[in-house]
């Protein structure tokens, strides 16, 4: 496996004063996946080839019978060099049993569907190689969401959270389309967002939130995120921006974060979930807005 | 039954901004969409959007390209259109808060693509349809717009007069994944198709599993033609194990393709001598094929595309996501090491066909996006160019559905006496007729059901008995089986290289498929997110658009585009400079041609040599 990851993205935007010094649980995890550290078993490929997987994927449906029980079935698929996760169900779904429910789509990590609680940790099905996993695999749904069939969870909540935010950029003082005239924006402000506009909406970082978990009405990481990718976007103005921080520092808003970091710990894209709510809550605190 | 002004199935690029242009146009809108908006496969796309901006470049410059890349094969009218529109259109993206690249001045940044005469591909890194996808559904949640995500559309609800340009649709027949709910939808004023590609007909794709065409055949179907099946966009940057499209954005900043023996061999065996890498793609695509065919291939199944020498800083900033694909899914370390790449299945440049205005020969009944073929790629899209199709012709579709004026369009859809009459190719097989109809068709009863209510309960009630009997039959053929191998036979026979013997026994197989497939059950027998149901329509859907990629490619006698042909290597231009059109005809698909439109607005485009 080849040991290169991208540059850790707070050399090329401004730190923040506090931040600096200190490594973030994001850069640690990166350097720790340069050393090859992350691997929980840092199989030989080679060693699996011709040999079979065994995956455990949990089971449920509220209409069947046999499955109103939830339950774990065990697959044994052939190994494949550079199968994943998501891979080795769709081999099980196809060729063993057809009911095997999970929503999966571009299996290039960017669709957000195939979000699933492996060995313990929330990991996107089609990024996980399952070379790199203990074996046997354990599938199930995200945790702390409502379970539909087998892998699919309810994410109604989830979107009603991110919904919540205002998802949406709000500048009324746009220049005319019609003159072919944009907004500007420095790339420095840009480089400042990239990251919380990479979301892709897979709730893994929600599914692994305790905060969440215990309070139904807390914004979650996503959200909060969401919120940041516009509140930081100099394009928009001020008074906006103010507002977005009302939304944000209301009760179940970004004070019940208790930095566990968590989210960061598992979001497929490496967004710094955590410092972004740090961040958020710094600027609330500049705001003088209210602390709870 | 619901009911609403538009309803636009599908809410990936095009269909998000149809509906957001329907509701501009005052419209009450719905989406209908498989996938919740932002799982979209829009989602995936990773270059950009070409549209003229900067001083020194034009739109005229920017139809000049798309007609020279589209071998010629597109029309003049939907080129200038796109070309037009493509600039304010983009610019709205950047004030509804896409997060484009940006230059020092904070301007957005373009850079080169394949095929264009100026840098005028806009960008934002490599993940340009990530942003649009979400920039868009974000506008469709401002504007309160409702979606229905998680609902399979099966069919249209259209009227079943013998000429499908006599046709009304009033509406669409979905399915609730998560509770098996089958309910009518009734559209007032109009159904747009946005469902996207069939690249699921092929094995080795960059396209999302979700992409099965369902568009197309609903739309086939109902009657309307599907122009131009045969040209399929092979990309030439994909990652052999998965498919995983790798930008083009790449070759666009300075990326270096070497065969096995380090040779630059888009200029060492001449392909491309004056552009090399950035020959447009179905160019790029044969060369590397050719290299492998002469053993020059890299484990004689890929070359490599270098893009070290650009240096970490420029990779990180406009090709990041780039480096994290090479490493998930290929385990190469871009800034080290060469990526492997292999063409692989990428777009249809053919589809429902519609006019410029996003109308096909249904009343009602319109279509964008990758699904449809207005046609603006003719043979072979140029890169970036199908982003802004989705925004340009999205909001078209959107307009006209809602009532807007666009004026009269030059582009004739349907069957008209402008159409020169069937082909006489010697078929294999009779497709489609297999004795029994997988494809469904137009519920008849002899047009004695006038009103629009009566129309889609009709249909609701047709695909409440297709499900039924799918789920209660307990025995039989499963899709999965079915699908893989009319992929195999598609990536097959009828890929970059193509025999008129191969795309014979392609259809030949798909014959096969659609044999089997009326043996085909579900094994799932719950109501509840039931992916099997779905996969098993899907499926039926794949055989019907794989069928007319394979009939338009063994018609075609000639090389242009993407089409290439052994028997005859040269584009016939006296011949072929027309569309191929194949409808739904009875149980069985019928081939008409409609000669190609190269009469712009104020000028004609010759065809010339294309050379790179």
């Amino acid at each position: 496996m080849s040991t290169q990851q991208q540059k850790p993205e707070t050399q090329e935007s401004p730190e923040d004063p506090e931040m600096k010094g200190a490594e973030s649980p994001q850069q640690e995890r990166l350097k720790e996946k340069e050393s090859g550290m992350v691997d929980e078993r840092s199989a030989d490929e080679s060693e699996l080839d011709g040999e079979t997987v065994h995956i455990k994927v949990f089971r449920y449906d509220p209409e069947v019978a046999d499955k109103q029980e939830p339950r774990f079935d065990d697959f044994h698929v052939p190994f494949k060099k550079g199968m994943t996760v998501l891979d080795a169900v769709m081999y099980a779904r196809d060729t063993y049993d057809s009911s095997l429910t999970f929503r999966h789509s571009c299996r290039q990590a960017v669709c957000g569907s195939d979000a699933f609680f492996v060995n313990g940790k929330q990991r996107l099905g089609c990024k996980t190689q399952i070379s790199e996993l203990e074996h046997p695999v354990r599938i199930e749904p995200l945790p702390h969401q409502e379970v539909v069939k087998d892998l699919v969870v309810d994410m109604d909540h989830f979107y009603d959270q991110m919904h919540a935010v205002e998802p949406y950029f709000q500048n009324e003082d746009t220049p005319d389309a019609s003159d072919l005239e944009e907004q500007r924006q420095s790339r420095e402000n840009r480089e400042k967002v990239k990251m919380s506009t990479r979301c892709i909406w897979c709730a893994s970082c929600m599914s692994s939130c305790n905060i969440a978990a215990g309070d139904n009405e807390y914004l979650g990481p996503a959200a909060i995120n969401k919120a940041y990718r516009f509140a930081m976007d100099d394009r928009e103005g001020d008074e906006i921006k103010e507002h977005r921080l009302r939304i944000l520092e209301q009760e179940h808003g970004v004070w019940r974060c208790q930095t566990q970091f968590s989210c960061t710990e598992v979001c497929p894209k490496d967004i710094p979930l955590t410092e972004h709510i740090q961040e958020l809550k710094r600027e609330a605190v500049k705001k003088n807005l209210k602390f709870w | 039954m619901y009911e609403h002004d538009v309803i636009v199935v599908g809410a990936g690029g095009a269909g998000l901004r149809a509906a957001v242009a329907a509701d501009e146009a005052g419209a009450d809108v719905a989406l209908v969409s498989k996938l919740h908006p932002v799982r979209s496969h829009t989602g995936a796309a990773e270059g950009g959007i070409n549209a003229a901006l900067q001083e020194g470049d034009d739109w005229e410059l920017h139809a000049y390209d798309t007609m020279k890349g589209s071998d010629y094969l597109g029309d003049a009218p939907a080129v200038e259109t796109l070309a037009k529109d493509a600039p304010e259109d983009t610019i709205r993206l950047e004030h509804w808060g896409m997060p484009f690249s940006r230059e020092e001045d904070g301007r957005v940044s373009q850079r080169p693509f394949g095929g264009l005469s100026y840098p005028r591909t806009t960008y934002a890194g490599a993940e340009t349809g990530h942003h649009l996808l979400h920039v868009m559904y974000e506008q469709v949640v401002k504007r309160g717009i409702q979606v229905y995500d998680e609902w399979y559309v099966m069919d249209l609800a259209t009227t079943d007069e013998d000429d499908p340009n006599d046709r009304e649709c009033h509406g669409v027949v979905a399915y609730d994944v998560q509770s098996g709910k089958i309910e009518g939808f009734k559209a007032n004023q109009g159904v747009v198709l946005a469902t996207g590609g069939p690249g699921q007909a092929f094995d080795h794709t960059t396209n999302a599993v979700s992409c099965t065409g369902d568009g197309h055949a609903m739309a086939y179907r109902a009657g309307a033609p599907l122009e131009d099946m045969e040209f399929i966009q092979f990309h030439p940057t994909s990652l052999p194990s998965t498919g995983v499209l790798i930008s083009e954005g790449v070759r666009g900043e300075g990326g270096i393709l070497y065969n096995n023996e380090g040779e630059r061999f888009m200029f060492e065996y001449g392909y491309a001598n004056n552009s090399g890498e950035l020959a447009s793609r179905d160019v790029v695509a044969r060369a590397e094929l050719t290299e492998v065919n002469e053993g020059r291939g890299v484990n004689d199944e890929y070359v490599h595309l270098d893009m070290r020498h650009l240096g970490e800083e420029r990779i990180m900033d406009r090709l990041e996501n780039i480096l994290h694909l090479a490493e998930d899914f290929e385990g190469v370390d871009g800034l080290v090491e060469p990526m492997p790449v292999k063409p692989g299945q990428h777009y249809a440049m053919g589809g429902i066909e519609t006019d410029e205005n996003g109308q096909t020969c249904i009343d009602g009944l319109y279509a964008a996006g990758e699904c449809a073929c207005v046609s603006v790629h003719g043979g072979n899209r140029l890169g970036g160019n199908a982003l802004p199709e989705l925004i340009v012709f999205g909001k078209r579709a959107g307009y006209h559905a809602a009532g807007k004026d666009l004026g009269d369009a030059r582009i004739k859809t349907g069957y008209g006496d402008d159409v020169e009459d069937e082909t006489d190719a010697d078929l294999p097989v009779e497709p489609g007729a297999s004795g029994l109809d997988t494809s469904g068709g137009v519920a008849a009863d002899g047009g004695v059901t006038a009103d629009a209510e009566g129309v889609l309960e009709r249909t609701v009630e047709q695909t409440r008995e297709h499900i039924d009997y799918l789920i209660e039959k307990d025995d039989g053929v499963q899709h999965a089986e079915i699908r893989s191998k009319l992929q195999k036979a598609m990536t097959d026979y009828v890929n970059v290289f193509r025999t008129e013997e191969g795309i014979k026994k392609a259809l030949k197989i798909i014959r096969e498929c659609r044999e089997e497939y009326q043996d085909v059950y579900v094994a799932d027998p719950s109501r509840t997110f039931n992916t099997d149901l779905q996969q098993t329509i899907e499926t039926r859907n794949l055989i019907d658009v794989a069928e007319t990629i394979a009939l338009g490619a063994l018609v075609r006698n000639e090389f242009r585009g993407a089409h290439w042909r052994q028997e005859n290597q040269i584009r016939d231009d006296e011949n072929w400079l027309k569309h191929t059109l194949i409808s739904w005809d009875d149980g069985e698909p019928s081939i008409f041609y409609r000669p190609v439109i190269l009469e712009g607005e104020d000028k004609t485009y010759e065809p010339k040599v294309r050379s790179y």
